[in-house]
């Protein structure tokens, strides 16, 4: 019997990897194609290759900007902005949620206006920005934060809100005050909220950022992009947006190695 | 002179739309060690009057006293068990049980020894550093059991702590508890649906009625079944005929409604 079972589940396992090695294969072969039908489609002139570049020429680019070393900076500038603007937006958004969850005057007072901010185009503040903090880092840090600062006071001021009042009791009862509810209970029930919107939060800073360099900046990979569409260099363009998708994906990853972690704890 | 009194006490909610009077005019006394019983239709209050002696609530009028002392607020020498265990399933059995003393700022060596010395006596002593998620439901409750005991309350609020679980758990642990508190010499007041839960491990039982909620009659369980545990109470020739007294006394009491 109990072999029988081993055997079972030796199968089941082997069927796991298989389909396993398969989805990657799958997805390893569609990234072949695209870059291959990429480059043979520029070379052919199916598309317009000043328009859409190709895979070989913005390997050559990248090439040539990391060994002259004009490509780090870009990099560098671009990447400390997003994880300043990131972390400030959640910092800043868990204290408005934790403000507005402490004092419910506040947030009955304020929950109009949250809903009307979280609803406008935070990018249009854009320009009011750059004048407000002169053009420069702060105003792309600024513009990274507040891209994502509204949600993040209202996710997580929701979470908070929606903790299960029996826990709350239970901390009462043994004469827990606020700040007692908030670390023992408030904040501990609402981590996987506030992991959530890191989530969200990576992709939203990067928008944030990269808008900010395209209407300032003087460096960084959205002033590259900006600068390859001036002087139509496509492929720089390109190249920076693939840098960015990279860069974000690891972001990505890290927020889920963080969950991972805590989940664990 | 009564532990805890509760004097002329009338309770109603108020919403935008509605007054809910939840309780009205109740008076009881309950002596230090005594152990009391709620029993009453759904919706009668029972809930609602453990709140205010907890001082989760404030009464619309009317007074609790503890010791002479009114209550405002929670008070340190009332502890509440709840129908679940709400332990914070983000700590340790071990951190859980230590909740109350680190709140209170008497987290010390004799207080943990005190606690891990209540967690060995419900036979928990290997869940210490597990999670809740990984104990059973009976085992949780005998946790929130330690975790309240903990602080060393003399009044003991438990509201239906055993009716979620089955029946079998349900009757060891009423055994367990019932034997920690009289150990402890803990005054209880147990809200309960289970007429024979309230006769096997009372002193006294209160029927209430409802809408408002009002105590209806009071029933003193003879002093030799007091004595016994509860599982042998549920076996003794005289248990039938009480149990039956107050579930006549129940059932006039829902048709009404
Ligand atoms: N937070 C609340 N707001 C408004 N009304 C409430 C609230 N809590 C209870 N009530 C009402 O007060 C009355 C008494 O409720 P309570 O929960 O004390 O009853 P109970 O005897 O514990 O009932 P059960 O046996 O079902 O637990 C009910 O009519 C209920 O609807
Ligand atoms: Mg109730």
């Amino acid at each position: 019997m109990k072999t029988k079972i081993d055997q079972a589940h030796k199968h089941f396992l082997q069927k796991e990897r298989t389909i396993k090695s398969h989805v990657f294969f799958t997805q390893l072969l569609i990234l072949i194609a695209f870059i291959g039908l990429w480059e043979v489609a520029s070379r052919l002139q199916w598309i317009n290759p000043l328009l859409f570049s190709s895979p070989s020429s913005i390997g050559r680019l990248f090439y040539e900007k990391v060994v002259d070393g004009t490509l780090s900076i870009h990099v560098v500038v671009t990447l400390t902005e997003t994880l300043a603007g990131f972390v400030i937006a959640t910092v800043l958004g868990t204290t408005f949620a934790a403000i507005l969850w402490w004092i419910p005057f506040v947030s009955r007072v304020a929950d109009p206006y949250l809903v009307i901010m979280n609803a406008m185009p935070k990018v249009a503040l854009g320009p009011i920005l750059i004048v407000a903090l002169g053009p420069g880092y702060s105003a792309i840090i600024a513009m990274g934060v507040l891209i994502s600062l509204i949600i993040t006071t209202l996710v997580v001021y929701n979470s908070f809100r929606e903790t299960d009042p029996n826990y709350i009791k239970v901390v009462q009862m043994f004469g827990g005050k606020k700040i007692h509810i908030f670390k023992e209970v408030t904040l501990p029930a609402s981590l996987p909220a506030i992991i959530s919107t890191l989530k969200v939060n990576v992709g939203l800073s990067w928008v944030g950022v990269i808008v900010g360099e395209f209407l300032v900046s003087k460096q960084g990979l959205g002033y590259l992009m900006i600068y390859g569409f001036q002087v139509f260099n496509f492929t720089l363009v390109l190249l920076s947006l693939l840098i960015i998708a990279i860069m974000a994906t690891i972001m990505y990853s890290g927020v889920g190695i963080l969950e991972r972690k805590l989940r664990n704890r | 002179m009564p532990f805890l009194t509760v004097d002329h006490l009338t309770h109603a909610y108020f919403s935008t739309k509605s007054v809910t009077t939840a309780l009205e005019d109740i008076s009881l006394e309950i002596e230090e060690g005594e152990f009391v019983s709620f029993l009453g239709p759904s919706g009668c209050g029972k809930t609602t009057l453990l709140s205010l002696i907890a001082g989760l609530l404030q009464p619309t009028s009317g007074e609790i006293t503890i010791d002479h002392q009114t209550i405002h607020r929670p008070h340190k020498r009332i502890g509440y068990m709840f129908q679940q265990d709400y332990l914070l399933p983000w700590k340790t059995i071990e951190e859980n049980i230590y909740l109350g003393l680190k709140i209170r700022r008497t987290l010390n060596d004799f207080n943990r020894t005190l606690a891990l010395g209540l967690l060995d006596q419900m036979n928990l002593k290997e869940t210490q550093s597990k999670f809740p998620h990984e104990l059973s439901g009976g085992m949780r409750q005998r946790v929130a059991l330690v975790r309240t005991l903990a602080t060393n309350p003399s009044l003991l609020l438990l509201d239906e702590p055993f009716s979620a679980l089955d029946y079998q758990t349900k009757l060891k642990l009423e055994n367990l508890v019932f034997k920690t508190l009289k150990e402890h010499k803990k005054t209880a007041l147990l809200v309960t649906h289970d007429i024979g839960e309230a006769v096997a491990m009372s002193d006294r039982v209160l029927v209430f009625s409802a809408n408002p909620g009002r105590i209806k009659s009071i029933y003193t369980i003879p002093e030799h079944l007091q004595r016994m545990k509860p599982f042998d109470v549920r076996h003794h020739k005289d248990y039938n005929e009480i149990f039956q007294s107050i579930w006549e006394e129940l059932n006039q009491l829902e048709d009404k409604d």
